[in-house]
């Protein structure tokens, strides 16, 4: 085995995978009618690269134990879950093709009882605490599964964020990673508008973490740089990313934090992605 | 209370390897035994309840048993969306534990009172309802809502209130115990109103009526068996707790009486009126300011005889 291999580099086509996740996502927004596409086109290509590449899972067993987690703390980007876990084969076709409908287990945001759900988020600021929970149990039951979170940048509002930054830095949880998917844009503004959210960076590192930041949509880097073996301190990624990237009149035009594509549009994205 | 919480949950974590501790910033010195016998189990989450919830969430995704301990308001109205949606939503087996029910901290004020945490609880689904009424309760109790392994809110006093049993009784989440057979008036007590209401039994048999005195720990979920009962063979069932009569225990119970169809004018009940308690002492002198003291709950009962 080579080490490109070894360590995932090879043979991935991310383009690819990226492209059809995209697709995937818009047609789940626009079967549903669902809010929140742009918030699941950026994070998409991270989420991607945890799951092709980073997380120790079973796609035939979501609950096996000894897992890596990944919480989506930012549970409004459920539809690019639903993407990335229906192409691991978590979820199969079928369930996808329920999302939004009567009785279905994949809501708009994730539900504990739907498998490869995590924790019940859509309410912010809740997956951070959580996910120190889960890497103190790691640590408490003398197991080595790690946790991941990914956070939106509104979401950095939230108090309960901040308290879990101090209990994670407290406890050297190394075994948990932190991403924060910085588009840059909350529900209804700038998110440097609403509140000073800068310097974003620094106040995670003068809460004790470790914290790099990166381009959010570059698969290699993302994947390189959450291959790395951590150090001591709980891990922050701050990920630079422009909200509805992919589809150009989609790309940092927050109107997509709402809006729902008609089949026209998709057709345009599927053109501008390739697959037409 | 707090003492028998402290001793009982460390006695229980020598057989139950998943138990883990967690405080917010209180407790200082309460649980030095189980620090000294668990250490890998015992968190100080600091003065951070909803980060704290959040943790006992994640642990008890993970398979363990975690249980939160902070003073009452904090460990319930502060966290509420914690408890929500981290432990009830998934149904986990978690253990919120509020130390000063009621009136405990009368002195230190209405921000220490709590007066909505039982209807709180009770209104999120999956969760129990646990109020024990004297040391003894608390054990069993502590032990029963370990043995569940469901989301339960066990609301403690806080120390040195009189201990009313005077041998163990048995003890199921959900069963109320029976500390003495009457038939003319019920009195459920609710938690650390047991003493008091032990008081109220005791005088008036002195005038000739009756009591069926109740240890009504569990509110959710009330015991149906009990209180069909009851309502079947008193004049009057009277609830006494300390805690706003808003969605308290008396609430419940007539929301029970109407679903279940039985005469809900039996009921009397006992609580705090919709004000915040502004001025007030010591927890006997809230109480009576309350008119939730025993002298004012006879002559209360006293009218219907």
């Amino acid at each position: 085995m080579d080490e490109a291999t070894q360590f995932g580099f090879a043979n991935v086509n991310w383009n690819l995978i990226s492209a059809e996740l995209r697709v995937q996502v818009l047609e789940l927004s626009h079967q549903a009618k669902a809010a929140h596409l742009a918030s699941a086109l950026s994070c998409i290509d991270i989420l991607a690269v945890l799951y092709e590449s980073i997380l120790a899972f079973d796609p035939s067993d979501p609950n096996w134990p000894d897992r890596d987690r990944f919480i989506l703390s930012k549970g409004h980007a459920a539809a690019a879950l639903y993407a990335v876990l229906a192409r691991q084969g978590v979820l199969d076709s079928s369930q996808l093709a329920t999302y939004g409908k009567a009785n279905s287990l994949l809501e708009e945001h994730p539900s504990p009882n739907l498998p490869g759900v995590e924790a019940a988020t859509g309410s912010l600021g809740h997956g951070l605490p959580i996910a120190n929970g889960i890497a103190l149990a790691s640590r408490i039951q003398k197991k080595s599964f790690r946790v991941f979170a990914l956070l939106s940048d509104g979401e950095c509002n939230e108090g309960s964020v901040w308290e879990a930054a101090m209990f994670a830095a407290r406890h050297k949880l190394s075994n948990l990673c932190a991403i924060v998917d910085f588009n840059k844009w909350q529900a209804t503004g700038r998110s440097q508008e609403v509140l000073a959210l800068d310097p974003l960076a620094d106040k995670w590192r003068a809460f004790g973490w470790a914290v790099e930041e990166v381009d959010g949509h570059d698969h290699r880097q993302l994947e390189s740089k959450l291959l790395a073996k951590p150090g001591q301190l709980p891990r922050m990624f701050i990920a630079h990313t422009v909200k509805g990237k992919g589809i150009s009149f989609m790309e940092d035009d927050n109107n997509w934090h709402y809006r729902v594509p008609t089949r026209e549009e998709i057709n345009i994205a599927r053109v501008e992605l390739g697959l037409a | 209370m707090r003492n028998a919480f402290a001793k009982a949950v460390n006695d229980l974590a020598d057989d139950h390897s998943d138990i883990v501790l967690l405080a917010g910033d209180i407790g200082n010195r309460l649980f030095d035994e189980y620090k000294k016998n668990h250490p890998e189990r015992f968190y100080n989450c600091g003065v951070a309840e909803a980060g704290m919830t959040g943790i006992a969430g994640g642990l008890a995704a993970s398979g363990l048993h975690p249980i939160t301990y902070t003073i009452t308001p904090f460990n319930t109205v502060r966290c509420l969306e914690q408890i929500r949606l981290d432990i009830c939503y998934p149904n986990y087996p978690a253990i919120i534990v509020g130390t000063g029910a009621g009136l405990s901290y009368a002195g230190l004020g209405a921000t220490h009172h709590s007066m909505e945490d039982i209807g709180l609880m009770r209104m999120l689904p999956n969760m129990h309802v646990v109020c024990p009424g004297d040391a003894v309760e608390v054990r069993l109790a502590v032990r029963a809502a370990v043995e569940l392994k469901r989301p339960v809110y066990i609301r403690l006093g806080k120390k040195g209130e009189p201990q009313v049993h005077s041998q163990i009784p048995d003890f199921t989440i959900g069963k109320g115990v029976i500390l003495e057979h009457g038939t003319d008036v019920a009195l459920l007590s609710v938690g650390n109103m047991l003493s008091v209401a032990n008081e109220v039994s005791t005088r008036l048999r002195k005038f000739g009526i009756s009591p069926c005195l109740v240890s009504l720990h569990t509110i959710k979920p009330l015991d149906d068996e009990l209180l069909s009962q009851l309502f079947l063979d008193c004049k009057k069932v009277v609830v006494i707790e300390e805690h706003g009569l808003a969605g308290g225990a008396g609430s419940a119970i007539l929301e029970w009486a109407n679903a279940k169809g039985v005469d809900a004018s039996k009921a009397v009940c006992f609580g705090v009126k919709d004000a915040f308690l502004t001025a007030c002492g010591s927890q006997e002198e809230a109480r009576c300011l309350l008119k939730l003291d025993a002298d004012s709950i006879i002559s209360s009962v006293q009218e219907y005889f």
